[in-house]
């Protein structure tokens, strides 16, 4: 392998790194060893080693396809460098993930002119009296102003969220009654080979991973920031699996992006992703994407589902009501929520509506910070029935 | 057998009536050259499970298969003790009026070996080929313990000591997307995502694994299949689904597609009642009217 060849290879790895692959220097050593196996010449042989070898994600083999189509074939083409910046437009996640410091004191100020050009800061009294904090706590998400809603962001992000848990089919030594031969048998050795008391394990149990699938049209858009704030909550106190998804028009996962431990960086990330922000409403459009695309994939182990909806839905009826029944049938359990439910008149409906109450579990509110903390102790109790009763489905 | 080009295992593949593409064949080759896992992921019926029975008849040696479930822990992955014979084993020495011997109890004679630890067997003369099937379906605790065994491959039963083996098998490793698989585990894999065959590809599949179907019936199948993958269908056929359906229609004793007859045996092809009625009557001639068309 010449000096040439290697230093550009390294260069490829660098340039994927940079599209947002994970690429790393074991990877690239790995490469270069397998390509002692191979013909280097054949450029096909070439590229089926390096994709193997440096993509372990389906979604990113297009994005590497393209890269090395660019990078690998004859030099000096006029409009080489207008591609490039169209693929770097497309790169896989908006913006570094990790590298950002948690600690906020961190960063002092030092650009003035900076922060002259920014908003002016607003100081938050966090610190309330118990009356203004239950005032707060019931006003209407839509109906704050600017202090309000960051203060309720604040409370949002105190909320503590548990999802109840699911028996799994893991085993553990415990008050099960399934007996556990092996430590029978040891115990028994004390006692020359006697059984005297049996040892037993017990089934382990796990919360139940979270689906959030939030609409962001136009009608929500009053609650689409608090709402994000919440979810990205949830899905920071949780220590189980919690998928978010987006829609107005089109269905847009956002978990990657939540996973960042800074909120605003998180948030900005999610509106740099999302591109139809307050558009119009396709719930039933979305619902099968979700179905077609994600459900098998997240929807395992008795996940939980909220859909966070007004319901206002100008696509096909038939296509939702088909849509809300397979989604019912393969999750364990659907919760809808609706920020117009907190009004007192409020009837539900719309065509959507109508269309997905037959399917929905729980239909609640999520108009103020106490619907948030109701729905927390609905998660939190999640296995007894809706309608009262127990509701043991096993496996999940 | 060892290979010493893609060439050559590529058409080793199809000896064994396994049609490879290029890159599934580089990444096998690959797999064996660097002593890595292969990780294996695409839709479901596309033949990942097969990549491993084929390499395991290729390199003429033991195919090991581990099937994952949630809750699949060391006893069904790695060894179990002989309960019963151990118990059997206490009272016959009592019998004798000897008394249970507890080095000798837990020794390798009522050791029960499970897929993991058969595959290191150091007394292998070949490594074997290991396949852990359908790895999305066994939960993170499963995904950490395996972390650990492809990384050195030894394994600890506290018992006995440490089981090691100079010929590490050669790992398959398949997925179905059902849950995401760590990236800790995949990156030390080999990838590659198996697509639905093209046309001519898939036909190749069909005529090499029933060479008794019909040429013409076999073209429409491959056709009437490849036409359903582009539809907006819930659960997309799989090659298997292919040879499933030109198995039934061979039994049933077709010579060609006809309407009626699709129709009747679509179970073989569309696994899910909403898919079945979209396609069933209207849609079925359509498609075969097309396909009549497109494959002569």
């Amino acid at each position: 392998m010449s000096g040439q060849f290697l230093h550009n290879l390294l260069l490829f790895g660098r340039v994927l790194r940079r599209l947002g692959l994970d690429v790393n220097p074991g990877r690239m050593m790995d490469l270069v060893s397998g390509l002692d196996h191979i013909e280097i010449g054949n450029k096909s042989d070439f590229f089926y080693a390096a994709r193997t070898l440096l993509v372990h994600e389906r979604e990113d083999l297009p994005l590497f396809d393209e890269a090395f189509e660019l990078f690998w074939r004859k030099p000096a083409e006029a409009n080489w460098i207008a591609q490039w910046q169209g693929l770097t437009r497309r790169r896989k996640r908006p913006g570094p993930i990790v590298t950002h410091p948690p600690l906020k004191e961190a960063a002092p100020q030092t650009n003035d002119s900076d922060s002259a050009s920014a908003e002016p800061m607003t100081v938050i009294e966090i610190t309330r009296t118990y009356s203004d904090r239950e005032i707060l706590r019931h006003k209407n998400f839509a109906e704050m102003n600017p202090e309000e809603s960051e203060a309720v962001k604040q409370m949002i992000s105190h909320l503590l969220w548990k999802v109840s848990e699911r028996r799994t089919r893991r085993h553990r030594p415990g008050k099960g009654n399934l007996i556990d031969l092996r430590r029978t048998l040891r115990r028994s050795l004390r006692s020359e080979g006697e059984v005297f008391s049996w040892a037993y394990r017990e089934q382990k149990s796990k919360p139940r991973p979270l689906v959030v699938i939030a609409d962001i049209s136009g009608s929500m858009e009053r609650y689409t920031r608090l709402l994000l704030h919440f979810i990205y909550g949830m899905k920071a106190a949780l220590s189980q699996p919690v998928e978010a998804f987006v829609f107005s028009t089109r269905l847009t996962r956002i978990t990657r992006p939540l996973q960042i431990r800074d909120l605003d960086l998180a948030l900005k990330n999610v509106g740099d992703l999302v591109s139809d922000w307050a558009g119009g409403t396709r719930i039933g459009e979305s619902l099968k994407t979700f179905n077609f695309e994600w459900g098998r994939r997240v929807l395992g182990r008795g996940a939980v589902v909220l859909v966070i909806s007004d319901g206002w839905d100008r696509g096909d009826v038939e296509l939702l009501t088909r849509e809300m029944a397979r989604l019912k049938r393969n999750c364990h359990r659907l919760i809808w929520l609706n920020p117009l439910l907190g009004a007192a008149d409020y009837e539900p409906l719309t065509r959507g509506i109508q269309a997905a109450l037959p399917n929905i579990d729980n239909f609640l509110p999520v108009h103020n910070l106490a619907s948030l903390e109701d729905l927390a102790d609905r998660l939190a109790d999640i296995n007894s029935h809706p309608n009262g009763g127990t509701y043991a489905r096993y496996p999940a | 057998m060892e290979f010493t080009s893609i060439d050559e295992l590529q058409s080793a593949m199809r000896e064994k009536h396994y049609i490879a593409e290029r890159g599934l064949a580089t990444s096998l080759y690959l797999a064996l050259k660097l002593s890595r896992p292969l990780f294996l992921e695409g839709e479901a019926g596309v033949g990942k499970t097969e990549v491993a029975k084929v390499l395991a008849a290729l390199l003429d040696t033991d195919l090991i298969r581990l099937q994952c479930y949630e809750g699949l822990d060391v006893h069904h992955a790695v060894y179990e003790w002989n309960y019963t014979r151990q118990m059997m084993h206490i009272r016959l020495l009592e019998a004798r009026g000897e008394k249970a011997n507890e080095a000798e109890l837990f020794g390798p004679e009522f050791l029960l070996r499970r897929p993991l630890l058969q595959a290191i067997e150091p007394s292998r003369q070949k490594p074997a080929v290991l396949l852990i099937d359908e790895l999305d379906r066994s939960d993170d605790e499963f995904e950490a313990f395996l972390l650990e065994v492809l990384s050195d491959f030894q394994i600890t039963i506290p018992e006995i000591g440490t089981i090691k083996t100079s010929n590490p098998p050669v790992v398959i490793i398949t997925s179905n997307r059902t849950r995401e698989v760590h990236d800790a585990l995949k990156r030390r894999c080999l990838y590659y995502w198996i697509d639905y065959p093209s046309f001519d590809k898939e036909l190749e599949i069909v005529r090499t694994q029933l060479p008794d179907a019909p040429a013409k019936l076999a073209r429409q199948i491959t056709g009437f299949i490849q036409a359903l993958r582009e539809m907006d269908l819930y659960k997309l056929p799989g090659v298997a689904e292919t040879l499933d359906w030109t198995m039934a229609l061979v039994a049933l004793d077709q010579k060609a597609l006809d309407p009626v007859i699709v129709d009747e045996t679509l179970g073989a092809v569309l696994k899910y009642q909403d898919d079945v009625d979209k396609i069933k009557g209207e849609q079925t001639r359509v498609i075969l009217e097309r396909v009549n068309v497109e494959v002569g």
